[in-house]
Parts: structure tokens; sequence; C-alpha cells
């Protein structure tokens, strides 16, 4: 490693009472691609972030080609060549400018650009920008009306016209196609000869085959792997980034119920395959896969926020298609939806309104909210799930991140559910909390079925009675969670077994 | 900010217990300042303490109260409703149309202008949330569209019994005495001929707007909406039809406005009205500060309003010149929301 372009030496970082970054040692080495993978939260975005100069770091230290290098605005990063494309395209443009001027921005905040605007110039410059990364776009179209993809090659193009040292790339080819991906690749091959230090931060498997010189695993804001001899070790990486220091838990699997929830050749995207399976009643079934594998998606499916392309779900013997999340709470299908800041928790709401937001009728003869009911609700909850709080009309924002999400996890345990998903339960959440959580989801799965979607494999581990994998849309494993083998599951994680297999799997 | 991994996490601190007198400060300190300046005028403006000059500041505050509860609850959901001024105006206007020109009863009238308030909710409702219109620009919209058409039946004309109207005929018809009760009727209480009907119906519509917000489900889905939209929805509440519901609350409570500053005046004014938008959107960001709350609440709209009136009373009866009115209100707004967003997001630091 004789041309590190940047070395980070032990940096820490802290929101609060939460250390995001644990001392993390990182090179970056010119010439080279050095891809970064971590779950959420495992600290990849802050240390970016620290990287290209928007949050300062509390400890350690950070060298760029034998520098010191502390960078206090988004500017002074660019400036010393460490150039960023971040993860929200919406960062990387404005739509309200067309192509040429987004092209052009750094040129016109330059020093010494004139007053008035060049267009004839402003045009030549962008076309010269584009045609350097092999787009064929007009330079005159506005943002607002290309697609996603677009969007993001103009934000990466613009990033390559700043001539970087160290380029970083947050998640690019997340709105990709594969040929526009492709594009993108043959870009950075080219970089790296010109001794480029990139720094490309992805789930996408197929991504980091095609790309990575190293990988770098990161889990709990901690470098959890180095793999750099070839050929790389991917499922090596992918393990050291899920992590499966085993835990304490044991599952004794359960005796199954009735069926609850049947998938008939359920296709969740062009690309995946049919998905069948049936879920049954007093059974816990943890989905898990790396970002974008389609968990998410089949959960907002079955919660009535999109469609399936096709296919057909029933529910109790009977067809279910919500239209809503209304129609599906109707049904007795509930979700817990992932990341709870947005799209759970109502921060001017105190615990216990928070508590009882989808069931208010239930607390509320002829519409008036009974205080009292809502009350004995919220406190069987909080007892149930051991929330540490002072009581029921606590803010919801004087709770830890684990007892918050004991709440959002109460809001939908107070009422009796045929189907019960839970996305990513223990997002964000300490080790107690996370173990009051599963506890509470087994002791009541009795009276339904229960799906955990969850992409830390240990998280899984301990909550189910069966393990389906998802890959890319398509369901490539089941395991019961009995004697499991966690390097097959694991290879069907990082698609290994996906290239072998055909992905036709029917789950009983 | 995610993941904290340490094996136990102590008991959460007793948030902001040291704070207790900026607490005290940021409730109550509004309503000590209304009450202050009760006892100041008082004793500094002879006449000012008694049961008249009460009545005379809850009549000069009851309509704008009125719409001011109705912007209210579209503040509640996280919208804002710019249109309610010109809505009151239009209900001024279509109320004196349908007895002047139509010769219509009273009862037809106001339930003419009641059904115009709502519809007119309605449809920016249905901008703002099917057609996904920013709310101040699709409000503004409908702002302007009825400040125009409200004038076009008349010429730009006020409406009044014996107008001649655009086709040459003369309007024979008048403001029926039911509806000018409204207006200008009095109750006795304590004194004779004393509470007029607005201040009445404001005191009523409070009530009911208050119970609605904070006591029934509806209200307590409107606040999360307002809160956290995304996760209210993904609770299964229908947050459009709430929303809609919304605006039309504020269209019903404009025109009810509207109703009763026609029947105050007894003629379809044309020039009435102007401040009633501004006037009210000021009650109702008062209204924050108010128990220091921080958001949009019907006893704080509704003591927003009262402060108002109890100032400009209070300065006029001290022979205050009427143009420094608008500069008082400005103070009192720029004060309030001070007090409001500086303290109390002090207050809610200490959470995530």
């Amino acid at each position: 490693m004789e041309h590190s372009a940047c070395r980070v030496i032990g940096i820490e970082k802290a929101f609060g009472p939460n250390r995001v970054l644990r001392g993390v040692d990182l090179t970056i080495p010119a010439g080279q691609v050095t891809v970064l993978m971590g779950a959420n939260g495992a600290g990849k975005s802050t240390l970016v972030k620290i990287l290209c100069g928007v949050h300062a770091h509390d400890a350690g230290h950070i060298e760029l080609f034998g520098e010191a290098f502390s960078p206090t605005s988004p500017s002074q990063a660019i400036d010393a060549g460490v150039v960023t494309v971040h993860q929200a395209i919406n960062d990387g443009v404005i739509p309200d400018l067309d192509v040429a001027s987004n092209l052009m921005l750094d040129q016109l905040n330059a020093a010494g650009a004139g007053f008035f605007i060049n267009r004839r110039k402003l045009r030549s410059g962008a076309r010269a920008i584009a045609g350097a990364m092999g787009l064929d776009i007009d330079v005159a179209a506005q943002v607002a009306d290309l697609d996603v993809a677009e969007r993001q090659l103009i934000a990466i193009a613009r990033a390559m016209a700043r001539e970087p040292k160290v380029l970083i790339l947050d998640e690019p080819t997340s709105s990709l196609s594969a040929t526009e991906a492709e594009r993108l690749f043959k870009l950075l091959d080219h970089l790296r000869e010109t001794g480029v230090a990139i720094l490309y931060i992805s789930h996408r498997m197929s991504d980091i085959r095609r790309i990575a010189d190293r990988i770098i695993s990161m889990r709990d804001g901690q470098i959890s792997g180095t793999f750099e001899t070839q050929p790389l070790d991917y499922e090596g990486a992918v393990t050291a980034m899920l992590g499966h220091a085993m835990t304490a838990v044991d599952i004794e699997v359960a005796d199954r119920g009735d069926k609850v929830l049947e998938l008939v050749d359920l296709r969740l995207s062009e690309t995946g395959a049919a998905i069948n399976l049936t879920v049954h009643r007093n059974e816990v079934l943890a989905i898990t896969g790396l970002l974008g594998s389609g968990k998410t998606k089949l959960a907002s499916v079955l919660f009535g926020l999109e469609e399936p392309l096709s296919g057909q779900i029933r529910l109790c013997g009977e067809p279910f298609a919500p239209a809503s999340p209304g129609e599906a709470i109707a049904a007795g299908v509930f979700m817990l939806p992932k990341d709870r800041a947005s799209n759970g928790v109502v921060p001017t709401f105190d615990i216990t309104k928070n508590l009882t937001l989808p069931f208010t009728a239930r607390h509320a003869p002829f519409s008036f909210l009974s205080r009292n009911r809502e009350r004995r609700t919220t406190q069987s909850m909080i007892d149930q799930l051991g929330v540490v709080c002072q009581s029921p009309g606590d803010d919801i924002g004087t709770l830890s991140g684990g007892n918050q999400q004991k709440i959002m996890v109460g809001r939908w345990m107070a009422e009796a559910s045929q189907l019960l998903l839970l996305d990513e339960p223990f997002q964000g959440v300490d080790i107690r909390a996370r173990r009051d959580i599963g506890r509470s989801i087994r002791e009541t799965a009795v009276d339904r079925a229960t799906i955990v979607f969850a992409a830390e494999l240990d998280e899984a581990l301990e909550i189910a009675d069966r393990i389906l994998v998802l890959y890319e849309h398509s369901l490539v494993g089941e395991h019961r969670n009995e004697g499991i083998d966690l390097g097959s599951v694991l290879a069907q994680v990082s698609g290994q077994s996906a290239q072998q297999r055909p992905t036709q799997m029917s789950a009983s | 900010m995610t993941t904290d991994t340490q094996a136990s996490r102590p008991v959460p601190p007793p948030v902001d217990r040291p704070q207790t007198l900026v607490n005290l400060a940021v409730r109550y300190g509004f309503l000590c300042l209304l009450l202050g300046l009760i006892v100041f005028f008082s004793l500094a403006a002879p006449g000012f303490a008694g049961p008249r000059s009460a009545a005379f500041i809850f009549q000069s505050v009851a309509i704008t109260g009125i719409l001011a509860l109705g912007v209210t609850c579209t503040l509640v959901v996280g919208g804002f409703d710019l249109s309610i001024g010109s809505v009151a105006t239009s209900a001024l206007m279509l109320s004196a149309y349908m007895m002047v020109v139509l010769e219509q009863s009273a009862f037809v009238a106001v339930l003419a202008c009641l059904i115009m308030g709502a519809f007119v909710g309605l449809i920016n409702g249905l901008l703002i949330v099917r057609m996904r219109v920013p709310d101040l620009l699709a409000t503004l919209g409908m702002m302007f569209l009825l400040i125009g058409l409200q004038r076009i039946p008349t010429e730009g004309r006020s409406i009044s019994t014996g107008m001649t109207l655009p086709g040459g005929e003369v309007a024979e018809g008048t403001f029926s005495a039911a509806f000018l009760w409204l207006g200008r009727h009095r109750f006795d209480f304590v004194l004779e001929d004393l509470i007029p009907v607005p201040v009445v119906v404001f005191l009523i519509v409070g009530v009911l707007v208050w119970v609605f917000l904070e006591l029934t489900r509806h209200g307590r889905l409107m606040y999360a909406i307002g809160s956290n939209e995304r996760a209210t929805a993904l609770a299964g509440t229908n947050v459009n039809r709430y929303k809609i519901t919304a605006y039309m609350i504020s269209g019903v409570m404009a025109s009810i406005g509207g109703i009763l500053l026609a029947a105050r005046l007894g003629r379809g004014d044309i020039a009435s009205g102007n401040n009633l938008l501004l006037d009210s959107v000021a009650a109702a960001l008062i209204g924050f500060a108010v128990l220091g709350v921080a958001k949009p609440n019907a006893f704080g709209t509704a003591i927003g309003a009262l402060f108002v009136g109890v100032l400009l009373q209070g300065l006029t009866m001290m022979n205050a010149p009427y143009y420094t009115q608008d500069f008082v209100k400005g103070a009192v707004l720029v004060v309030a929301l001070m007090f409001t967003f500086a303290l109390s997001t002090r207050r809610r630091g200490g959470g995530h």
C-alpha cells in the first residue's frame, strides 16, 4: 500500500450518547477501488460525511497524500480533491436548472467566473463533460424532466468533472439499470488506471464482484474485516458485515397451526422469480436478504402499499388484495414499518397517543377518546414489553431508541391480528431491547402468523422458526431454524448460490 | 442515527427538571401577560373594566376568531388556508345577493353560504390532496378566484335594497329581520342587551372546535397527520380524507364569519372584510404561544384573538391613534412567535 491516497486513523464519532464510529482505521489506496460494505447503521454514511466535510470527527485523524486533512466544509474537501457522490440523488443535482447548468455548476461557482452567464460557453463546457463520460444527453433539457437514472449519471458526471483524486461513491447504482451501471463501471476502470483512489459503497453483490479491488466490511462502527487478496472472499466479506457472533437465544421451533397466508406465484418485479410461500398460525417466519433484495417490497405488497407484478395472495383461504394500509388492517394484517423516525413515531405525541394511533376507534366510544382506556392498553403493553419510562404520559422523545421501538411494536401487538409483519424491528435497537422485543413477539405468536424482515442474520436466528432468503426479488433459500447451516444461508444471501441453482423454491 | 449496542442502557434521566421555571414561563406566560394587560388597562383607562367594554372586545374579535378557528383546523393537519378571508367576503356578498336580488329567505341565504364554504373547502382540499398543489399556492389561487368571482354578478358594486342591477331592473329584496338578528341582536346577560349573537356563535364554535380537536379520535388523527403524515398513513389512517375535511371545516367557518358580517352590516358591502385574513391568521399563530404548546390549538386561537382585541381596545381607550393598530398586532405576533419557538425548542432540545 505504498500509494495510499487517503488514510483514516482511529476516527471516532458520536451523536449524543450514540457512538456511531468507534475507532475506524481505513486506507484508500490510489489506483484501486475499495468497496465499503456494511449493514444499515454500521456507520458507513457517517464515515463518508466526515471525509467530505459535512461532519467533524470527535477523535482520530485523517491523512490525505501524507498530509493532515480535516475538512470543515464540503467545498474544502472538494478543493483538496475529495469528491463525493451522495446516495440521495437530489443532493447531487438541482432539478429546476437545465443539464448544462448542473454540469457546470462548479465552474459557475469558481473564482473569476464572470457576472453574466455565457450560455454558449456553458453548453459547450457541459457537452465536453458529458462527452468525457460517454453521456449522450441533451444539455438543454431540464433536470426535472429526466428520470432518476439520468439524474444519477449527471450527479456522477459532475463529480468526475471536478477531477477528483479521491472519489467517494455512495450506492451509485441503486437507481441505475445494468447497462447504465456498466457505463459507470467502465468509467471507474478508466479513473482507476489514471490513479484515482475510489471508495465505493454498495450492497449489490454483482457490482462488488465487477468492480472491487479490495473489500472492507464495517459493522457497529468498526471495521470488521479487510479483504484484499485475490480472489476476493465475497462470502467472508458478507459474513463480516452481517456478523453472526452467535447469540445465546435458543429457539424451540413451534408446531404450526392452520394456514394463514399463501402466496401463489407472486412476482415482485420483472427480474424476480415467482414466489410461492405459505405461512402458518403460531409460526414466526424470518425473511432475510441484502438491501434491495425485495424484503421491504414484499412487506409493502402485503400491507396494501404496492401492487405485485403478478400472482395471488390468499389470507385465511380468501383472496387478499388490499388497496391501502387501512384495508389491510381491517383484514387483520398489521405492519411495523422500518425506519421508525420517519415511518412510525409521531414526535409531538406522548407514549400513549403513539401507541394507540392505529386503533383510536377501539378507545373512543362515539368517537370520544377515553384516556383511561388508552392508558390501560398502553400500560399493559409497557409491562409486556418492559418499556423503561416514567409514565404512559411521557413524551415519546424522552425514550431511548430501543424503548421507542418497543412502543412501535406494542402499537401493533395491542390488538389481535391474523398476520403481523415486522420490517427490521431491531433497527437501531440495543441488544437488551432486542431480546425483550424478540421474546414478546414469540410469546404472543400463537394466534397469528408472524413475518419478520431482517437483513442481519443473527436477528433472524434469534426470533424465527423458519428462515427464508431473498435475493434480487427471488426466494433462494429456506431453512428450518434448527442446526442451521450458516454457510449456506450466507452463500444464498450474497447470491453465491443463485448462479448455480435455478431460483425455483417453493416453501411448503 | 442508529445502533446503540451497549448491553444495557440506563433509565433515561427525568427530562427538563432543572428548567421548571422556564417551563412554567412558557406554559403560563402568555395567559399571565393577558391578565396583566387587563389589570393595567383597568387601572390606566377609566371605563375599560366593565361588562359593556368586555362585550365590545368580544364583539370586535368574534368574526376574526371564528375564521381563526377554521384556519387552526388546517394548521393542525400541517396545511394552511389563505382563502378564508375571501370565502368570508364571498359569503357576505352571496347572502346579500340571495336576499336582495333573488328575494330568498334568511334560511336559504344562510344555507347557500354554508354550502358555498364547504364546497370551496372541498375544492381546496382536492387541489392539495389530489393535484398535489402546495397548500399555500392552492389557497392563494382560490383567494384570488373568489375575490374576483364575488364581484362579477353585480359588476363590482355593493349590494343593497333599491340598487340597479346590471340588467337595468331594480333589486326589490331586503335583508330579512331574521337575518339581521344574527348580527345585531343582543342577549341580556347581567345587563340588558349585552351580548351580541356573533359573540355567542364565536363561543359555541370555539367550544365545538376545541372538543373536536382535543377530545375526539378524529382530532387526534388530524394532529398525528400534522406531526408525521407518513407514520399516520402507515397506521391505516385515510390521510387524504382528513385533510380535505380540515379544509372544508375551514371553509364553513369562514362562511359563518361572512354571514355574521353581512348581518351586522345589513348590506353586501364590497369593501368589507379586507383585514379578516391577516387578523385571523395572526390569532391562530399567537395561539401557538398560549400554554406553550407550540402547535395550533383551539383554545390558544380563541385566546390569541381576545389578546389582540384587549390590546387594541385598551390602547384605543388610552387614545392611541388608529393607525398604530397594525403595528401593535404585528409586534404581538412576532413576540408570541419568539416566545413559542425559541423557548419551546430549547425545552424540547433534550429529546431526540
